[in-house]
Protein backbone atom coordinates (compact mmCIF):
# COMPACT_ATOMS: atom_id res chain seq x y z
CA UNK A 1 0.00 0.00 0.00
CA UNK A 2 2.67 2.87 0.73
CA UNK A 3 4.86 1.34 -2.05
CA UNK A 4 3.54 3.88 -4.04
CA UNK A 5 3.35 6.68 -1.51
CA UNK A 6 7.42 7.03 -1.19
CA UNK A 7 7.86 6.67 -4.61
CA UNK A 8 9.44 2.79 -4.91
CA UNK A 9 7.67 -0.44 -6.36
CA UNK A 10 5.96 -2.38 -4.01
CA UNK A 11 7.85 -5.61 -3.55
CA UNK A 12 4.78 -7.83 -3.81
CA UNK A 13 1.57 -6.81 -6.28
CA UNK A 14 -1.31 -8.50 -5.67
CA UNK A 15 -3.95 -7.26 -8.42
CA UNK A 16 -7.78 -8.34 -8.72
CA UNK A 17 -6.81 -11.80 -7.58
CA UNK A 18 -10.04 -14.02 -7.41
CA UNK A 19 -10.45 -17.37 -6.33
CA UNK A 20 -13.34 -19.37 -6.71
CA UNK A 21 -13.94 -23.35 -5.09
CA UNK A 22 -16.00 -24.56 -7.98
CA UNK A 23 -18.88 -22.17 -7.78
CA UNK A 24 -18.45 -20.73 -4.80
CA UNK A 25 -16.15 -17.72 -4.16
CA UNK A 26 -13.70 -17.17 -1.65
CA UNK A 27 -11.80 -14.36 -2.67
CA UNK A 28 -13.43 -11.70 -4.79
CA UNK A 29 -10.91 -9.41 -6.25
CA UNK A 30 -8.13 -8.36 -3.88
CA UNK A 31 -5.29 -6.10 -4.65
CA UNK A 32 -3.15 -4.99 -2.45
CA UNK A 33 1.14 -4.11 -2.25
CA UNK A 34 3.66 -4.77 0.22
CA UNK A 35 6.50 -2.27 0.25
CA UNK A 36 10.17 -3.65 1.64
CA UNK A 37 10.28 -4.08 4.97
CA UNK A 38 6.33 -3.71 5.33
CA UNK A 39 4.09 -5.65 7.69
CA UNK A 40 0.67 -5.68 6.30
CA UNK A 41 -1.84 -7.45 8.70
CA UNK A 42 -5.26 -9.26 7.75
CA UNK A 43 -7.98 -9.16 10.05
CA UNK A 44 -11.62 -10.20 9.37
CA UNK A 45 -14.19 -12.67 10.70
CA UNK A 46 -13.55 -16.62 9.55
CA UNK A 47 -14.59 -17.63 6.18
CA UNK A 48 -13.98 -13.55 4.86
CA UNK A 49 -10.80 -15.19 2.66
CA UNK A 50 -8.19 -14.22 4.44
CA UNK A 51 -6.42 -17.46 5.46
CA UNK A 52 -7.08 -18.04 1.10
CA UNK A 53 -6.01 -15.09 -0.52
CA UNK A 54 -2.81 -15.76 2.05
CA UNK A 55 -2.61 -19.45 0.46
CA UNK A 56 -3.15 -17.69 -2.96
CA UNK A 57 -0.13 -15.78 -2.66
CA UNK A 58 2.47 -18.75 -1.69
CA UNK A 59 0.60 -20.51 -4.41
CA UNK A 60 -0.42 -23.37 -2.35
CA UNK A 61 -3.89 -22.63 -4.18
CA UNK A 62 -3.84 -21.59 -7.57
CA UNK A 63 -5.71 -18.46 -7.93
CA UNK A 64 -8.43 -18.44 -10.39
CA UNK A 65 -7.86 -15.19 -11.96
CA UNK A 66 -5.55 -11.86 -11.52
CA UNK A 67 -1.78 -11.31 -10.92
CA UNK A 68 0.36 -11.54 -8.55
CA UNK A 69 4.17 -9.86 -8.87
CA UNK A 70 7.24 -10.96 -6.79
CA UNK A 71 9.99 -8.17 -7.36
CA UNK A 72 10.59 -8.88 -10.72
CA UNK A 73 8.45 -12.11 -11.42
CA UNK A 74 4.83 -11.37 -12.52
CA UNK A 75 2.83 -14.24 -12.66
CA UNK A 76 -0.99 -14.02 -14.46
CA UNK A 77 -3.23 -16.50 -13.62
CA UNK A 78 -6.50 -17.62 -15.58
CA UNK A 79 -5.19 -18.61 -18.57
CA UNK A 80 -5.59 -22.06 -19.66
CA UNK A 81 -3.70 -24.93 -17.42
CA UNK A 82 -1.47 -23.76 -14.42
CA UNK A 83 0.25 -20.52 -14.28
CA UNK A 84 3.67 -21.95 -12.84
CA UNK A 85 4.89 -26.08 -12.28
CA UNK A 86 7.20 -28.47 -11.12
CA UNK A 87 10.59 -26.61 -10.68
CA UNK A 88 9.18 -22.74 -11.44
CA UNK A 89 6.42 -23.43 -9.03
CA UNK A 90 8.69 -24.72 -6.22
CA UNK A 91 12.13 -22.04 -7.11
CA UNK A 92 8.77 -19.16 -6.35
CA UNK A 93 7.62 -20.96 -3.33
CA UNK A 94 10.98 -20.88 -1.91
CA UNK A 95 11.42 -17.26 -2.27
CA UNK A 96 8.23 -16.74 -0.41
CA UNK A 97 7.96 -17.66 3.39
CA UNK A 98 4.93 -19.54 5.23
CA UNK A 99 4.19 -20.57 9.16
CA UNK A 100 0.93 -22.61 9.14
CA UNK A 101 -1.86 -22.34 12.08
CA UNK A 102 -0.70 -26.04 13.00
CA UNK A 103 3.27 -25.70 12.89
CA UNK A 104 3.46 -28.81 10.43
CA UNK A 105 6.81 -29.76 11.24
CA UNK A 106 8.37 -32.79 10.08
CA UNK A 107 7.92 -34.69 13.23
CA UNK A 108 10.74 -37.63 11.90
CA UNK A 109 13.16 -34.53 12.30
CA UNK A 110 14.98 -33.13 14.61
CA UNK A 111 14.43 -29.00 15.38
CA UNK A 112 17.37 -28.43 13.97
CA UNK A 113 16.70 -30.69 10.71
CA UNK A 114 13.60 -29.35 10.21
CA UNK A 115 15.19 -25.97 10.00
CA UNK A 116 18.15 -26.83 7.47
CA UNK A 117 15.84 -29.21 5.57
CA UNK A 118 14.46 -26.14 3.04
CA UNK A 119 18.21 -24.30 2.55
CA UNK A 120 19.66 -28.38 2.09
CA UNK A 121 17.28 -30.09 0.18
CA UNK A 122 15.83 -27.31 -1.96
CA UNK A 123 18.33 -24.93 -2.22
CA UNK A 124 20.99 -27.42 -2.28
CA UNK A 125 23.70 -25.66 0.68
CA UNK A 126 26.48 -27.66 1.80
CA UNK A 127 24.96 -29.86 5.12
CA UNK A 128 27.36 -27.57 7.45
CA UNK A 129 26.66 -24.29 6.39
CA UNK A 130 23.11 -25.89 6.73
CA UNK A 131 23.28 -26.50 10.10
CA UNK A 132 25.53 -23.60 11.02
CA UNK A 133 22.27 -21.23 9.28
CA UNK A 134 19.84 -23.86 11.43
CA UNK A 135 21.47 -23.22 15.01
CA UNK A 136 21.67 -19.53 14.09
CA UNK A 137 18.04 -19.36 13.41
CA UNK A 138 17.05 -21.31 16.64
CA UNK A 139 19.10 -19.32 18.96
CA UNK A 140 17.19 -16.26 16.85
CA UNK A 141 13.81 -17.98 18.20
CA UNK A 142 15.12 -18.28 21.77
CA UNK A 143 15.57 -21.65 21.15
CA UNK A 144 18.93 -22.30 21.56
CA UNK A 145 19.63 -25.72 23.08
CA UNK A 146 16.59 -27.54 21.83
CA UNK A 147 18.12 -28.51 18.25
CA UNK A 148 18.47 -31.73 18.96
CA UNK A 149 14.66 -32.33 20.06
CA UNK A 150 12.06 -33.55 17.86
CA UNK A 151 8.21 -31.90 17.47
CA UNK A 152 6.57 -33.83 19.55
CA UNK A 153 9.11 -33.32 22.48
CA UNK A 154 8.58 -29.18 22.21
CA UNK A 155 5.81 -27.07 23.34
CA UNK A 156 3.27 -25.39 20.82
CA UNK A 157 4.91 -22.00 21.25
CA UNK A 158 8.32 -24.00 21.35
CA UNK A 159 7.07 -25.55 18.08
CA UNK A 160 5.50 -22.66 16.22
CA UNK A 161 9.33 -21.19 16.38
CA UNK A 162 10.91 -23.85 14.96
CA UNK A 163 8.14 -23.70 12.63
CA UNK A 164 9.19 -19.90 12.36
CA UNK A 165 13.25 -20.14 12.10
CA UNK A 166 12.35 -23.17 9.23
CA UNK A 167 10.64 -20.71 6.80
CA UNK A 168 13.13 -18.14 7.98
CA UNK A 169 15.99 -20.26 6.83
CA UNK A 170 15.23 -20.05 3.02
CA UNK A 171 15.67 -16.36 3.32
CA UNK A 172 12.53 -15.31 1.54
CA UNK A 173 11.69 -12.29 0.47
CA UNK A 174 7.74 -11.90 1.88
CA UNK A 175 7.03 -13.54 5.32
CA UNK A 176 3.42 -15.26 5.50
CA UNK A 177 1.79 -16.22 8.96
CA UNK A 178 -1.41 -17.80 8.72
CA UNK A 179 -3.17 -17.51 12.29
CA UNK A 180 -0.11 -18.88 14.09
CA UNK A 181 -0.79 -18.30 17.17
CA UNK A 182 -4.69 -19.77 17.12
CA UNK A 183 -3.82 -23.41 17.89
CA UNK A 184 -1.82 -22.32 20.89
CA UNK A 185 -2.86 -22.47 24.49
CA UNK A 186 -2.89 -18.64 25.67
CA UNK A 187 -0.20 -18.61 27.58
CA UNK A 188 1.95 -19.64 24.56
CA UNK A 189 0.81 -17.22 22.23
CA UNK A 190 3.19 -14.25 23.94
CA UNK A 191 6.35 -15.81 23.23
CA UNK A 192 5.65 -16.39 19.61
CA UNK A 193 3.82 -12.98 18.95
CA UNK A 194 7.79 -11.48 20.29
CA UNK A 195 9.37 -12.90 17.94
CA UNK A 196 7.42 -11.80 15.21
CA UNK A 197 7.57 -8.27 16.53
CA UNK A 198 11.32 -8.76 16.45
CA UNK A 199 11.06 -10.18 12.72
CA UNK A 200 8.61 -6.69 12.32
CA UNK A 201 11.55 -4.10 14.16
CA UNK A 202 14.47 -6.12 11.73
CA UNK A 203 12.75 -5.19 8.76
CA UNK A 204 11.46 -8.64 7.57
CA UNK A 205 8.67 -8.02 4.90
CA UNK A 206 5.21 -10.12 6.34
CA UNK A 207 1.82 -10.59 6.09
CA UNK A 208 0.58 -11.26 8.63
CA UNK A 209 -3.26 -13.03 8.99
CA UNK A 210 -4.24 -13.24 12.81
CA UNK A 211 -7.07 -12.50 15.36
CA UNK A 212 -4.91 -10.72 17.59
CA UNK A 213 -5.74 -7.10 17.47
CA UNK A 214 -3.82 -5.01 20.06
CA UNK A 215 -0.52 -7.11 18.39
CA UNK A 216 -1.33 -6.13 15.39
CA UNK A 217 -1.59 -2.67 16.30
CA UNK A 218 1.48 -2.59 17.71
CA UNK A 219 3.41 -4.45 14.13
CA UNK A 220 1.50 -3.51 11.68
CA UNK A 221 2.15 -0.56 9.03
CA UNK A 222 -1.04 -0.86 7.24
CA UNK A 223 -4.48 -3.16 7.96
CA UNK A 224 -6.45 -4.75 5.34
CA UNK A 225 -10.27 -5.53 6.35
CA UNK A 226 -11.32 -8.45 4.70
CA UNK A 227 -15.17 -9.05 4.46
CA UNK A 228 -17.08 -11.80 1.88
CA UNK A 229 -13.78 -11.99 -0.31
CA UNK A 230 -13.24 -8.57 -0.61
CA UNK A 231 -11.15 -5.91 1.29
CA UNK A 232 -13.69 -3.62 2.93
CA UNK A 233 -11.41 -1.27 4.29
CA UNK A 234 -7.50 -0.51 4.40
CA UNK A 235 -5.29 1.90 6.02
CA UNK A 236 -2.35 2.42 8.73
CA UNK A 237 -3.19 0.38 11.54
CA UNK A 238 -3.76 3.40 13.55
CA UNK A 239 -7.21 4.08 11.78
CA UNK A 240 -8.08 1.23 10.75
CA UNK A 241 -8.35 -0.25 13.75
CA UNK A 242 -8.69 2.97 16.66
CA UNK A 243 -10.75 4.84 14.32
CA UNK A 244 -12.84 2.34 11.97
CA UNK A 245 -14.89 4.36 8.86
CA UNK A 246 -16.54 1.07 7.59
CA UNK A 247 -19.25 -0.21 9.86
CA UNK A 248 -18.40 -4.06 9.25
CA UNK A 249 -14.98 -2.90 10.58
CA UNK A 250 -16.57 -1.26 13.58
CA UNK A 251 -18.75 -3.96 14.27
CA UNK A 252 -16.32 -6.82 13.60
CA UNK A 253 -13.70 -4.82 16.32
CA UNK A 254 -16.37 -4.51 18.93
CA UNK A 255 -16.21 -7.87 19.26
CA UNK A 256 -12.57 -7.79 20.07
CA UNK A 257 -12.30 -4.91 22.73
CA UNK A 258 -13.33 -6.24 25.50
CA UNK A 259 -10.50 -9.46 25.55
CA UNK A 260 -8.07 -7.41 23.72
CA UNK A 261 -8.57 -4.83 26.50
CA UNK A 262 -7.81 -7.87 29.05
CA UNK A 263 -4.63 -9.23 27.12
CA UNK A 264 -3.13 -5.75 26.54
CA UNK A 265 -3.52 -5.29 30.55
CA UNK A 266 -2.20 -8.92 31.48
CA UNK B 1 -9.61 -94.60 22.70
CA UNK B 2 -5.81 -94.85 23.05
CA UNK B 3 -4.03 -94.01 19.68
CA UNK B 4 -0.26 -94.82 19.61
CA UNK B 5 1.63 -91.44 18.71
CA UNK B 6 4.46 -92.55 16.34
CA UNK B 7 6.40 -89.35 15.12
CA UNK B 8 9.61 -90.87 14.44
CA UNK B 9 8.10 -93.07 11.11
CA UNK B 10 6.20 -89.85 9.80
CA UNK B 11 9.91 -87.75 10.37
CA UNK B 12 11.91 -90.62 8.44
CA UNK B 13 12.82 -88.68 5.44
CA UNK B 14 14.12 -85.16 6.36
CA UNK B 15 14.85 -84.13 3.33
CA UNK B 16 11.44 -84.16 2.20
CA UNK B 17 10.45 -82.48 5.39
CA UNK B 18 13.27 -79.83 4.30
CA UNK B 19 12.71 -79.37 1.01
CA UNK B 20 9.00 -79.20 1.78
CA UNK B 21 9.91 -75.90 4.40
CA UNK B 22 12.41 -74.63 2.32
CA UNK B 23 9.49 -74.21 -0.68
CA UNK B 24 7.11 -72.62 1.64
CA UNK B 25 9.89 -70.18 2.54
CA UNK B 26 10.66 -69.36 -1.06
CA UNK B 27 7.46 -68.70 -2.26
CA UNK B 28 6.64 -66.89 0.90
CA UNK B 29 9.86 -64.59 0.62
CA UNK B 30 9.85 -64.23 -3.33
CA UNK B 31 5.57 -63.53 -3.57
CA UNK B 32 6.22 -61.04 -0.74
CA UNK B 33 8.96 -59.81 -2.40
CA UNK B 34 7.48 -59.38 -5.63
CA UNK B 35 4.24 -57.79 -4.24
CA UNK B 36 6.44 -55.29 -2.41
CA UNK B 37 7.80 -54.09 -5.81
CA UNK B 38 3.93 -54.15 -7.70
CA UNK B 39 2.63 -52.45 -4.57
CA UNK B 40 5.50 -49.41 -4.77
CA UNK B 41 4.58 -49.34 -8.49
CA UNK B 42 1.09 -49.49 -8.70
CA UNK B 43 0.83 -47.38 -5.35
CA UNK B 44 2.90 -44.42 -6.50
CA UNK B 45 0.97 -44.72 -10.04
CA UNK B 46 -2.44 -44.65 -8.17
CA UNK B 47 -1.51 -41.38 -6.65
CA UNK B 48 -1.30 -39.47 -10.25
CA UNK B 49 -4.69 -38.22 -10.62
CA UNK B 50 -4.52 -39.10 -14.52
CA UNK B 51 -8.06 -41.48 -14.95
CA UNK B 52 -6.17 -43.61 -17.76
CA UNK B 53 -3.48 -44.62 -15.27
CA UNK B 54 -5.51 -45.04 -12.26
CA UNK B 55 -8.95 -47.02 -13.72
CA UNK B 56 -6.84 -50.19 -14.96
CA UNK B 57 -4.67 -50.42 -11.68
CA UNK B 58 -7.70 -49.98 -9.81
CA UNK B 59 -9.90 -52.58 -11.91
CA UNK B 60 -6.58 -55.03 -10.78
CA UNK B 61 -6.73 -54.44 -7.25
CA UNK B 62 -10.28 -55.01 -7.17
CA UNK B 63 -10.09 -58.04 -8.73
CA UNK B 64 -7.52 -59.75 -6.86
CA UNK B 65 -8.87 -58.69 -3.44
CA UNK B 66 -12.20 -59.60 -4.62
CA UNK B 67 -11.74 -63.18 -6.10
CA UNK B 68 -10.00 -66.41 -3.95
CA UNK B 69 -6.73 -66.66 -3.97
CA UNK B 70 -7.53 -70.48 -4.64
CA UNK B 71 -9.77 -69.77 -8.17
CA UNK B 72 -6.38 -67.19 -9.23
CA UNK B 73 -3.98 -70.15 -8.53
CA UNK B 74 -6.03 -72.65 -10.55
CA UNK B 75 -7.48 -70.26 -13.11
CA UNK B 76 -3.91 -69.46 -14.29
CA UNK B 77 -3.10 -73.06 -14.20
CA UNK B 78 -5.96 -74.27 -15.62
CA UNK B 79 -7.68 -72.07 -17.51
CA UNK B 80 -5.55 -69.37 -19.06
CA UNK B 81 -3.84 -71.88 -21.40
CA UNK B 82 -7.27 -72.69 -23.25
CA UNK B 83 -6.55 -68.66 -24.11
CA UNK B 84 -3.14 -68.73 -24.86
CA UNK B 85 -2.88 -72.14 -26.37
CA UNK B 86 0.23 -72.39 -24.00
CA UNK B 87 0.11 -73.82 -20.46
CA UNK B 88 2.28 -72.15 -17.44
CA UNK B 89 4.24 -74.51 -15.64
CA UNK B 90 2.61 -75.53 -12.26
CA UNK B 91 5.34 -73.93 -10.10
CA UNK B 92 4.88 -70.57 -12.41
CA UNK B 93 1.05 -70.50 -12.54
CA UNK B 94 1.07 -70.70 -8.72
CA UNK B 95 3.74 -68.34 -7.94
CA UNK B 96 1.88 -65.47 -10.83
CA UNK B 97 -1.36 -66.22 -8.32
CA UNK B 98 0.29 -65.44 -5.30
CA UNK B 99 2.66 -62.64 -6.27
CA UNK B 100 -0.21 -61.01 -8.30
CA UNK B 101 -2.48 -61.02 -4.71
CA UNK B 102 0.14 -60.07 -2.81
CA UNK B 103 0.70 -57.20 -5.42
CA UNK B 104 -3.14 -56.16 -4.88
CA UNK B 105 -2.78 -56.36 -1.20
CA UNK B 106 0.63 -53.98 -1.10
CA UNK B 107 -0.84 -51.36 -3.41
CA UNK B 108 -3.72 -50.85 -1.19
CA UNK B 109 -1.32 -50.64 1.80
CA UNK B 110 1.15 -48.02 -0.01
CA UNK B 111 -1.14 -46.17 -1.57
CA UNK B 112 -3.34 -45.92 2.05
CA UNK B 113 0.13 -45.12 3.98
CA UNK B 114 1.05 -42.22 1.86
CA UNK B 115 -2.89 -41.14 1.48
CA UNK B 116 -2.49 -40.93 5.87
CA UNK B 117 0.24 -38.31 5.90
CA UNK B 118 -1.80 -34.90 6.05
CA UNK B 119 -1.91 -31.96 3.56
CA UNK B 120 -0.12 -29.84 5.90
CA UNK B 121 2.99 -32.06 5.73
CA UNK B 122 3.19 -31.83 1.84
CA UNK B 123 2.21 -28.09 2.42
CA UNK B 124 5.13 -27.46 4.67
CA UNK B 125 7.30 -29.58 2.13
CA UNK B 126 6.04 -27.37 -0.81
CA UNK B 127 6.25 -23.80 1.29
CA UNK B 128 9.96 -24.46 1.32
CA UNK B 129 10.36 -25.11 -1.99
CA UNK B 130 9.94 -28.73 -2.49
CA UNK B 131 9.81 -30.50 -6.09
CA UNK B 132 7.09 -33.55 -5.66
CA UNK B 133 10.21 -36.11 -5.79
CA UNK B 134 12.02 -34.42 -2.96
CA UNK B 135 9.33 -33.72 -0.86
CA UNK B 136 7.87 -37.49 -1.50
CA UNK B 137 11.52 -38.94 -0.55
CA UNK B 138 12.59 -36.32 2.37
CA UNK B 139 9.23 -35.81 4.18
CA UNK B 140 6.37 -38.07 2.83
CA UNK B 141 8.03 -41.51 2.58
CA UNK B 142 9.80 -41.72 5.60
CA UNK B 143 6.86 -40.67 7.64
CA UNK B 144 4.33 -43.54 5.23
CA UNK B 145 7.32 -46.49 5.36
CA UNK B 146 6.63 -46.57 9.12
CA UNK B 147 3.13 -46.99 8.94
CA UNK B 148 3.22 -49.39 6.28
CA UNK B 149 5.46 -51.96 7.94
CA UNK B 150 2.81 -53.68 10.64
CA UNK B 151 0.20 -53.99 7.88
CA UNK B 152 3.29 -54.91 5.67
CA UNK B 153 4.34 -57.21 8.28
CA UNK B 154 0.37 -58.81 9.14
CA UNK B 155 0.28 -59.63 5.15
CA UNK B 156 3.18 -61.51 4.76
CA UNK B 157 1.99 -63.83 7.86
CA UNK B 158 -1.18 -64.57 5.94
CA UNK B 159 0.94 -65.13 2.29
CA UNK B 160 3.23 -67.73 3.88
CA UNK B 161 -0.03 -69.28 4.78
CA UNK B 162 -1.70 -68.92 1.75
CA UNK B 163 1.12 -70.70 0.15
CA UNK B 164 -0.41 -73.73 1.47
CA UNK B 165 -2.18 -73.59 -1.56
CA UNK B 166 0.45 -74.37 -4.01
CA UNK B 167 -1.21 -77.74 -3.01
CA UNK B 168 -3.52 -77.88 -5.36
CA UNK B 169 -1.17 -77.54 -8.44
CA UNK B 170 1.23 -80.04 -6.54
CA UNK B 171 4.02 -77.96 -5.81
CA UNK B 172 5.87 -79.74 -3.48
CA UNK B 173 5.46 -76.95 -0.20
CA UNK B 174 4.93 -77.96 3.36
CA UNK B 175 1.25 -78.75 2.65
CA UNK B 176 1.65 -81.00 -0.17
CA UNK B 177 4.39 -82.78 0.97
CA UNK B 178 2.40 -83.65 4.39
CA UNK B 179 0.09 -85.48 1.82
CA UNK B 180 2.69 -87.47 0.26
CA UNK B 181 4.29 -88.14 3.35
CA UNK B 182 0.39 -89.47 4.67
CA UNK B 183 0.04 -90.90 1.56
CA UNK B 184 3.00 -93.32 2.30
CA UNK B 185 2.26 -93.56 6.37
CA UNK B 186 -1.53 -93.67 6.68
CA UNK B 187 -0.48 -91.35 9.72
CA UNK B 188 -2.53 -88.01 9.00
CA UNK B 189 -3.09 -86.90 12.55
CA UNK B 190 0.90 -87.05 13.22
CA UNK B 191 1.67 -85.27 9.61
CA UNK B 192 -0.66 -82.89 9.78
CA UNK B 193 -0.26 -82.14 13.55
CA UNK B 194 3.62 -81.68 12.63
CA UNK B 195 3.12 -79.70 9.55
CA UNK B 196 0.71 -77.14 11.30
CA UNK B 197 3.42 -76.92 14.42
CA UNK B 198 5.76 -75.78 11.88
CA UNK B 199 3.77 -73.27 10.45
CA UNK B 200 3.39 -71.93 13.76
CA UNK B 201 7.15 -72.45 14.86
CA UNK B 202 7.89 -69.84 11.57
CA UNK B 203 5.11 -67.16 11.74
CA UNK B 204 4.55 -67.29 15.65
CA UNK B 205 8.01 -64.57 16.00
CA UNK B 206 7.10 -62.85 12.88
CA UNK B 207 3.52 -62.20 14.87
CA UNK B 208 5.81 -61.36 17.86
CA UNK B 209 7.70 -58.96 15.84
CA UNK B 210 4.58 -57.12 14.32
CA UNK B 211 3.57 -56.63 17.53
CA UNK B 212 6.49 -54.99 18.56
CA UNK B 213 6.63 -52.58 15.75
CA UNK B 214 2.64 -51.83 16.16
CA UNK B 215 4.31 -50.37 19.57
CA UNK B 216 6.71 -48.47 18.41
CA UNK B 217 4.84 -47.09 15.81
CA UNK B 218 2.59 -45.86 18.29
CA UNK B 219 4.60 -43.89 20.26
Amino acid sequence: MTGDEDGHQPMLEVTDLVKNYGPVPAVRGVSLGVARGEVVVLIGPSGCGKSTLLRCVHLLEEPTSGTIRVGAQQISFGGSGKALTGRKLAAYRSRIGMVFQHFELFPHMTALQNVMEGPVTAKRMDRRAGADLARGLLAKVGLAGKEQSYPAQLSGGQAQRVAIARALAMSPEVMLFDEVTSALDPELVGEVLAVMRQLAEDGTTMIVVTHEIPFARDIADHVLFMDAGVVAEHGPAAEVLVRPANPRTRAFLSRFHHAGALRSVG
Amino acid sequence: MHYHWDLGMVLADTDLWWRGIGVTLLYSVATVAGGIVIGVFCGLTLLSQKRWLTLPLEAYVEIFRCTPLLIQIVWFYYALPILLNFSLPAWLAAGLGLTLYMGAFCTEIFRAGVMSIGRGQWQAGRALGMTYARLMRRIVLPQAVRRMVPPLVNQSITQLKNTALLYVVAVPDLMYTSSIVTAETYRPLEVYTIAAAIYFMMLYPLTLFAKRLETRVDR
